[in-house]
């Protein structure tokens, strides 16, 4: 362990972190912010003339003015700019209201003799006991803090885990991983019965690629890396991972095998157990690892599989070696307009029978689609916006697509220039097959420029009466239509029934596409106007959305992972015998329940 | 109100606003009427042409799937399967077109001023339908008690400016010669009779109906009964295509399922008279055209008014819940056929019951129902002989109207006019069976049925019936208000026990005898039992504390009233019971063992044993057969290709003694009733 991580702090701190080497230091409040999404100098507000803005310069909308958005969210939520819900605790965190540690001094004492950083103050500790479910930012808006763990430590190596991890077990000691912190899933809630002292163990130190093997594609890295790190670096070299989850930002290695994550380039490079070859992770038992880094073994079940999804109940994942691909040398976006949203699953169960998939394909439905277009920048030419113009009367007058009912996809193609080309050729040839027409490369990158933005909006949107979120499901194919139809009209009934005054915003899109079925994602939101207790009613209607996927033979999750938000459906997801296997290995590895979280089982 | 019986989903509104559809088309333009603009609210998805509808069926894996089973199992080729297909689903495909609705609507204009004084519907009901076609797709459920209300709603849905139904019929309504046609293109579509286990047919069928709930396309329409009531009685629902309907939303195919049970009353039935000799066993006529144009002299007659009641819409989704695992369909392909689980069965037929509870609910008594109430509680042989007291008929019916309206009946009797003409109106409207002479009623005995050699007294015994049976079809449009009550007062009269416990046990063992008779929500019995205490207490006829049930003075005449309503078919169900003990064969079919019946019965009347002459309609008999069955009493041979039933006499005598009071009833267990 050579580098000192103080070394880093302060060094950058007013740089953006595209320039800076690592992304996190020990107080990442002072970049992020610490009652909603991403960087602090990041969010959209609504100017002194209504108009939508984004601040900041990080992303390609970042100092952009946004016309139509204004009229989308009045129209869309019933909501108005006159009424409003800023957060009722100011950006800077009192720390007066956090609850005293509960520190187990025994093992502060040795802890501190091992020479690893600790802090027990209330801002680190807050920043560490949350993902960013919609409940969790909300009570933090709020300023309630439930539970939150009593001493945060960052340990800089593999060794300096398995010296956390031992004094734990040595002391009685809760652990909770602490990665990237963009869990929706309750993961990071610190269980609020837990007695003993909770130690938050944050990762973000342990971020370093320990070396490249050219001959075999692979690079060893430290777990605690975040995914815009790991890919600049890497990049540098002339390589990539490909593995682009819609939070890799800010989510971490460790977390992504935690969490058996999935990126929106998986179609040609995989889902991160594709990727990965080699784990380490540290247990309460000792040390967990293959021996060889054989491409695949026929040696009884897959440990790793124990590993991948373990969600911080078993162990912290301290080194993985995973694959890695040269960079692409041609990339190229793209987008299909259908003219209803049939049409379009029909397309991409099309590209899927005949595995042609792009490295993305995504299809919003209608209302997606419209809400994309009302976070269209200001055009800057009077040209630009008459071609708009012209585009438009193209598709609905002309190729006579009903404005209510189309749809678009968008696309990402990577690889040789030559092979892209043909590719997206025979990609274009098929959608034309179902009334697609290829509606240009703006609108594909914008639609994964979103993808980026979308969670700052949430944060917009609770300044506002509106509160919403999103979430997953995998699902075969014969049900996406189904499933799509019937989670979205669930929504809408049982926020009628639960007194919601408004119209709620109800709208998915099939994200990834597979052999046997696809992803598929829901974003909700609704104006809590005229409710007591909007967080609750939010919760009533995601768990009965929840219901309608299990009922319509959607899954648990696709790759949020379960936490402690989605516990409950486990033993009917996995069965009885399979609860009792995860019970029995986690029974074996950690005897204590020193790893606490409870997440999972 | 009706107590305990509905169910929080179920909402009705109590302030009706009926509107007579005739009305208006007396004083305007049928011609302006057929060809107006028709431009109803849009279904939730756009419209299917009647081709495209069939190449959907016959393109779904679901029907690929049978045929390649049947190909396999009949050893012909997949193509010539799926031919088969093909010309079972022309046979059974509508082919609904506007131009021919409008045909409809004129004619039907034409027939039901002729025929009714006026159609009264409620605008609440259709109000809510309006909405509700916009949102699911909806399944009509009318009852059927005449030929004439087969487009009825269709006119009416035209009338209101709303889509107009695909209707599933029978296939001998596709056999009359033009007729048929304009039916099909109308939106009905025709389904065989007698299915059996053709395999492919089921196939065709059950796709074609779900098909047309999917599509979402336009309102679907069928009667749950199955058939046209011959006794005016609602019909133990048929569970098969209500299965076919719900399935969709099982499998998740729709996001719910909109059912609206209708109900449709007349004052006075077309075919009163050869619904009461079919059940004397007469054949009904066959459809036909020509046989159309001949009925058409009942157009000189009058035949009062009819009323259509929609019902509240209800939601498929809203009360299954909690009743059915859909992740049961996860783990197979949706179109691979699956034999439907316990769970599955038992909703479809609770649901198919709660649709016709609600009809009847729904539906609207008239005076002339209450008259024959009344009537019936005086002996055949007065009726024909010395006649009613007219006097005593009206105070008697006036009483039971004050008991209907406590137990929750909705009557239509007008408040303009006095009760002695309303009265002496309806009587005169049903003179084909009752007269008024010299302030006295006669039950007039109805001209020659056509049989083969009539046998003098047996003859006699017949006509006397068919009259008979033509008051009680009357009496049975008002017997759903009264028969929980009923049973009550008759596990009162027979156990001569006061304790709830043991009333409420012969009370359930009432409902299991009269399963088939009578409709009960299955699982709702202590339910049921409760309403009918409720209504007994209202109406001042028992007291009833926690654990007793006793009778004031003041309250027999209410339970007598109640309990000789409930007595003929008690009678009846003795008589049956008694021929399987005394005189019947061990093994038996069906065909063979209503004429015997009826003959033990014409015996037992003759000889002046058996007093009802309800003992003779075969309705009756079929439906004790069906509750032998169902308390297991009577076996179906397996082997036997002719629907042969094996009797075990010693059950049969069991059931007829608890019946009669003379061993309590021990609970005998059904099997739950989840039969498809």
């Amino acid at each position: 362990c050579g580098r000192q991580p103080g070394s880093i702090v302060g060094v950058h701190v007013h740089c953006y972190p595209n320039l800076c080497p690592y992304l996190f230091f020990f107080h990442r409040q002072e970049i992020m912010k610490w009652n909603g999404w991403g960087y602090s100098d990041s969010r959209f507000f609504f100017n002194k003339k209504g108009q939508a803005e984004f601040t900041g310069r990080r992303y390609r909308l970042s100092g952009l003015i946004i016309p139509g958005l204004k009229d989308w969210f009045e129209s869309t939520f019933g909501a108005s700019l006159q009424h409003k819900t800023p957060a009722t605790v100011s950006p800077i965190l009192n720390s007066s209201a956090v609850q005293p540690p509960t520190l187990n001094e025994a093992f502060v004492e040795e802890l501190k003799s091992t020479g690893i950083p600790l802090s027990h103050d209330a801002e680190d500790r807050v920043f560490r006991a949350h993902g960013h479910c919609l409940h969790e930012i909300f009570a933090l808006r709020e300023g309630k803090f439930g539970r939150v763990p009593d001493m945060v430590v960052w340990p800089n190596c593999h060794n300096d885990v398995v010296k956390i991890v031992e004094l734990a077990c040595k002391h009685n000691v809760c652990l909770i991983p602490y990665g990237g912190g963009t869990s929706v899933s309750s993961a990071l809630e610190c269980p609020p019965e837990e007695t003993r002292s909770i130690v938050s163990l944050d990762t973000s130190q342990m971020n370093r690629i320990l070396w490249i093997d050219e001959k075999n594609l692979t690079a060893h890295v430290e777990a605690g890396i975040v995914g815009q790190d790991l890919e600049r670096l890497l990049n540098e070299s002339g390589y990539c991972t490909g593995h682009e989850p819609d939070s890799m930002e800010f989510s971490s290695l460790g977390g992504w095998v935690a969490t058996r994550a999935s990126g929106m380039k998986k179609n040609v490079y995989g889902n991160i157990e594709d990727l990965v070859v080699h784990v380490k992770m540290v247990t309460p038992q000792g040390v967990i690892e293959k021996s060889c880094q054989g491409p695949r073994m026929s040696t009884g079940p897959d440990v790793h599989h124990f590993i991948m999804g373990s969600e911080g109940t078993l162990g912290v994942v301290t080194e993985v070696t995973m694959k890695i691909r040269p960079m692409p040398e041609y990339q190229k976006y793209g987008s299909v307009v259908f003219p209803n949203f049939e049409q379009g699953v029909a397309c991409l169960r099309e590209v899927a029978r005949q595995r042609c998939a792009p490295a993305s394909i995504r299809l919003m439905d209608n209302e997606q689609f419209k809400f994309g277009h009302a976070l269209k920048p200001q055009v800057s030419s009077i040209f630009t916006s008459f071609l708009d113009g012209l585009k438009k009367f193209y598709i609905t007058k002309f190729k006579g697509f009903d404005p209510n009912r189309l749809c678009v996809a968008t696309l990402l193609f990577e690889g040789d220039r030559e092979k892209v080309l043909q590719h997206e050729k025979q990609v274009y040839d098929i959608a034309a097959k179902f009334g697609g027409l290829a509606a240009g490369e703006d609108n594909g990158q914008r639609g994964y420029m979103l993808t980026f933005v979308i969670a700052y909006l949430r944060d917009l949107g609770m300044d506002y009466y509106v509160i919403g979120e999103s979430f997953e499901t995998s699902v075969p194919w014969d049900r996406v239509l189904d499933i799509c139809r019937n989670v979205k009209a669930r929504i809408i009934r049982e926020c009628k029934d639960k007194g919601v005054q408004f119209s709620p915003l109800s709208t998915c899109r099939v994200t990834q596409t597979y052999d046997a079925g696809a992803c598929v994602y829901f974003y909700f939101a609704f104006n809590y106007r005229g409710l007591s207790d909007p967080v609750h009613v939010y919760e009533q209607v995601e768990h009965a959305a929840r219901e309608e996927i299990l009922a319509n033979g959607g899954s648990l999750s696709h790759h949020h992972g379960v936490g402690k938000l989605r516990k409950e459906w486990m033993r009917d997801t996995i069965s009885k015998v399979g609860m009792g296997m995860l019970k029995s290995v986690k029974d074996y590895v950690d005897p204590n329940n020193i790893f606490g979280n409870r997440n999972l089982l | 109100m009706s107590g305990s019986f509905r169910d929080p989903v179920v909402l009705r509104s109590d302030d009706e606003d009926l509107v007579d559809v005739l009305e208006e088309r007396r004083h305007g333009s049928d011609l302006g009427f057929t060809f107006r603009t028709f431009s109803p609210p849009s279904c939730p998805a756009p419209s299917v042409s009647s081709s495209d509808l069939r190449q959907s069926v016959l393109d779904s894996l679901f029907l690929r799937h049978v045929a390649k089973e049947v190909a396999v199992e009949t050893g012909s080729p997949l193509e010539m399967v799926m031919g088969d297909a093909r010309s079972i689903l022309e046979e059974m495909s509508q082919n609904l077109q506007l131009g021919f609705i409008r045909l409809m609507a004129f004619t039907l204009t034409k027939v039901f001023k002729k025929l009714f004084r006026s159609i009264f519907i409620n605008m609440d009901g259709l109000n809510t339908l309006q909405q509700a076609v916009q949102e699911n797709p909806v399944v009509l459920m009318p009852n059927h008690r005449s030929y004439v209300d087969f487009l009825i709603i269709s006119y009416i849905l035209f009338a209101f400016d709303l889509p107009v139904p695909v209707i599933a019929a029978g296939i001998p309504l596709a056999g009359m010669k033009i007729v048929g046609e304009i039916l099909r293109r109308s939106g009905a579509f025709f389904i065989r009779r007698s299915i059996g286990s053709d395999k492919l047919y089921w196939a065709v069928l059950s796709e074609y109906v779900r098909t047309i709930i999917r599509k979402e396309f336009a309102p679907f329409e069928f009667y749950v009964e199955g058939l046209r009531s011959r006794t005016l009685k609602s019909l133990t629902p048929k569970l098969g295509m209500m299965h076919m309907v719900l399935e969709p939303f099982f499998k998740g195919e729709v996001f719910d399922i909109t059912l609206v049970p209708i109900s449709v009353s007349y004052d006075r039935v077309l075919e009163e008279s050869l619904l009461a000799h079919e059940l004397l066993g007469v054949p009904k006529p066959r459809e036909s055209t020509a046989g159309l144009l001949k009925a058409t002299r009942i157009l000189q007659e009058d035949f009062g008014s009819m009323f259509v009641n929609f019902g509240c819409p209800l939601s498929v989704r809203s009360l299954c819940e909690g009743r059915i695992d859909r992740c049961r369909f996860n783990l197979r392909p949706r179109h691979v056929p699956q034999q439907p689980s316990a769970d599955v069965q038992a909703c479809v037929s609770w649901l198919a019951h709660l649709v016709v509870r609600l009809q009847e609910e729904g539906s609207v008594i008239g005076p002339w129902s209450l008259m024959c109430c009344q009537l019936l509680q005086n002996p055949v042989h007065v009726l024909t002989g010395d006649g009613l007291d007219w006097q005593q008929l009206s105070d008697g019916t006036v009483w039971s109207r004050r008991l209907a309206v406590d137990c929750g009946a909705r009557l239509s009797w007008s408040g303009s006019v006095s009760d002695p003409d309303v009265m002496t109106s309806a009587a005169a409207l049903h003179r084909s069976v009752v007269q008024r002479r010299r302030g006295r009623v006669y039950l007039l005995q109805g001209e020659e049925p056509e049989r083969r050699r009539p046998i003098g007294s047996e003859d006699g015994v017949m006509r006397t019936a068919a009259a008979v049976l033509m008051l009680a079809s009357y009496r049975n449009q008002a017997l759903h208000v009264f028969v929980r009550p009923a049973m009550l007062a008759a596990a009162l009269n027979v156990t001569r026990s006061r304790r709830r416990e043991q009333l409420l046990g012969f009370f359930c063992f009432l409902q299991d005898v009269f399963s088939h008779e009578f409709i009960f929500v299955p699982g709702r019995s202590t339910q049921d039992f409760e309403e009918a205490c409720f209504y007994l207490k209202k109406c001042g006829a028992v007291n009833i504390d926690d654990q007793e049930v006793t009778v004031p003075d003041s309250g027999l005449e209410v339970l007598s009233f109640l309990q000789k309503l409930l007595q003929p078919f008690i009678d009846s169900y003795q008589v049956v019971f008694r021929f399987f003990c005394e005189d019947g064969p061990q093994v038996f079919s069906e065909k063979q063992l209503l004429p015997a019946v009826r003959q033990f019965a014409t015996k037992l009347i003759l000889s002046g044993e058996l007093h009802t002459y309800e003992a003779l309609s075969s309705d009756t008999q079929k439906n004790v057969l069906s509750a032998l069955r169902r308390l297991q009493a009577v076996t179906k041979l397996r082997a036997s290709e002719q629907n042969e039933y094996k009797v075990n006499r010693e059950a049969v005598r069991r059931t007829a003694d608890v019946l009669a009071g003379k061993i309590p009833p021990q609970m005998l267990q059904a099997t739950p009733d989840a039969r498809l």
